[in-house]
């Protein structure tokens, strides 16, 4: 119980440092430049005392609950010895990482879904967007890009082929889709990228990427643990793109069906491929 | 007091549906593929409730106090009309909470690290937390830069892809000559830059400046500030690379 209390006011000095400079600039323009008053300054205040205490709190948390079972995991699970079944290392072919690669994918789908910045993004989008665009949609096609990208990333360490190959084959996606998608979501989709990858993802992402870079043989921890956050920062983008562009699908064929209801079967097959080719 | 108890309980409530896939995936693997018993039950069930409490809180504090303090300063700015305090607000906004952020400090060390193994550096103490420093400069920098490009953006409405697609361009050539060591580390560093803090903040500052600048549109101009401040650090990392690389 010490413990626990010990570790929250830890975690709140600790929070605190790194909200100082944020505040100082923020003070330091507000008296020294606006020389405004902050409307509701009290709300203001309790609420910035809320930010600090809320991340505080989930911190210390993820620490106690999340972050050691999940690294644990994500040694386990790309630890040769359960990868092989007892098979030498060197003998392991990419193919029997499949347990590693799932393992991926869902922890990127799970703690993106749980990211604090992300909801942030996905409430101000909703508000801003009179609803057109919806927070848990958003966040959804996030973590699955995330997941996507994981699973990707994982897959680059075990075979080790080149990062950038797979970077620059994502942007010009990326610049594809653009082109294709409805204007207003093009500047949320990349914002996207770079909200991803903070307080949940990161240190589990950390671990995954080590583990694996340090047992697969011929990988170095050092150079091949890298990549699976730039992976995750860039794949969201292709996949809320294609989220939108899905939903802009059907807005379509609902308004073409309520003028020919008749041809609706035939298009029915066809959705299959175009929602996975967008989103894929 | 009580409305607000209420908004907060339902704020903790909502948290399950943000936490429930976490558990999940964690159990499936723990019980059903690697067949272990959890430890620790107890410890695990008060670090969830804290998580669960503390991302409830996060959410209150985010909607009283950085969504509008985001917001009135993008307010104050356009109202003051002064571009260079603008510029030099969001300068200053970028580089300070980057150049400390632990996340930006933990990958400079590993770099730092790399190089050294790698021969690129000499494996001294002083050397090494030389390149680490001036590797976490350059990406403060980038990031400072970016929230200016971005702000400049808003305020003149261009279009933000063509910009974007710009810095692909460029780190795509860049690539072709920085080292084959620092290209994992400059991909990377786009996406440790930004903080839970910074980015409620950032989108508020976005946003409220797109809503009060006549003829722009808080969701095409708005969004945008983040996706500069992922993609220039790993331009600027690359040069970085090239620069101490030669």
């Amino acid at each position: 119980m010490m413990n626990t209390v010990a570790q929250l006011a830890d975690m709140f000095l600790q929070t605190l440092i790194d909200v100082a400079p944020i505040a100082f600039i923020m003070i330091g323009f507000q008296v020294g430049v606006l020389r405004q008053n902050i409307p509701h300054l009290k709300q203001v205040l309790i609420g910035s005392f809320y930010v600090v205490l809320g991340l505080t709190l989930f911190l210390v948390g993820l620490e106690k609950a999340l972050f050691p079972i999940g690294e644990t995991l994500a040694k386990q699970l790309t630890d040769p010895a359960f990868v092989g079944g007892g098979r030498a290392a060197d003998t392991l072919d990419w193919t029997d990482y499949y347990w590693t690669y799932l393992f991926a994918f869902a922890i990127g789908f799970a703690t993106t879904i749980a990211e604090p910045s992300l909801i942030a993004v996905a409430l101000k989008a909703q508000e801003v967007s009179g609803g057109a665009v919806g927070a848990w949609g958003l966040r959804l096609a996030v973590a699955f890009g995330v997941a996507l990208s994981l699973a990707v990333g994982t897959f680059r360490i075990v075979t080790g082929t080149p990062l950038y190959l797979y970077m620059i084959a994502g942007y010009i996606v990326v610049v594809i889709q653009t082109l294709y998608t409805p204007r207003v979501i093009v500047p949320l989709a990349y914002d996207s990228g770079g909200v991803t990858t903070s307080t949940v993802t990161v240190p589990l992402v950390a671990a995954l990427g080590l583990g694996l870079a340090s047992t697969v043989p011929g990988r170095s921890a050092l150079l091949d643990g890298f990549g699976l956050i730039a992976l995750a920062s860039l794949f969201p983008m292709i996949t809320v793109m294609g989220y939108a562009q899905i939903g802009e699908w059907r807005a379509r064929r609902k308004s073409a069906a309520a003028e020919q209801t008749t041809r609706d079967t035939d298009s029915d097959s066809a959705t299959g491929t175009t929602a996975e080719g967008q989103s894929s | 007091m009580p409305t607000e108890l209420i908004a907060m309980g339902r704020l903790v409530i909502g948290t399950l549906r943000d936490l429930a896939p976490i558990v999940l995936v964690v159990a499936f693997f723990e019980i059903v593929v690697l067949q272990q018993q959890v430890d620790n039950l107890s410890t695990i069930a008060i670090g969830l409730m804290f998580v669960m409490l503390g991302l409830a809180i996060f959410i209150r504090g985010l909607e009283m106090a950085l969504f509008p303090l985001g917001e009135t300063l993008a307010a104050a700015f356009a109202k003051k009309g002064s571009l260079i305090w603008l510029m030099l607000f969001s300068f200053g906004l970028g580089f300070g909470t980057t150049v400390a952020e632990p996340a930006l400090i933990a990958v400079a060390d590993e770099a730092a690290e790399v190089m050294a193994k790698g021969g690129a550096i000499d494996n001294d103490e002083v050397t090494r937390d030389g390149y680490s420093t001036a590797l976490r400069y350059t990406v403060a920098v980038s990031v400072g830069v970016s929230l200016m490009i971005g702000v400049t953006r808003i305020l003149l409405g261009w279009p933000i892809q063509y910009l974007i697609i710009a810095g692909y361009l460029g780190v795509v050539v860049l690539t072709a000559f920085a080292p084959a060591n620092i290209i994992g580390i400059a991909y990377d560093s786009g996406g440790v830059t930004t903080s839970t803090i910074t980015v409620p903040l950032v989108t508020a500052l976005g946003v409220g400046l797109a809503s009060v600048i006549k003829g722009r549109n808080p969701m095409i101009d708005g969004f945008g500030l983040i996706a500069f401040a992922s993609l220039l650090p790993i331009l600027f990392v690359l040069m970085f690379g090239i620069v101490v690389g030669a």
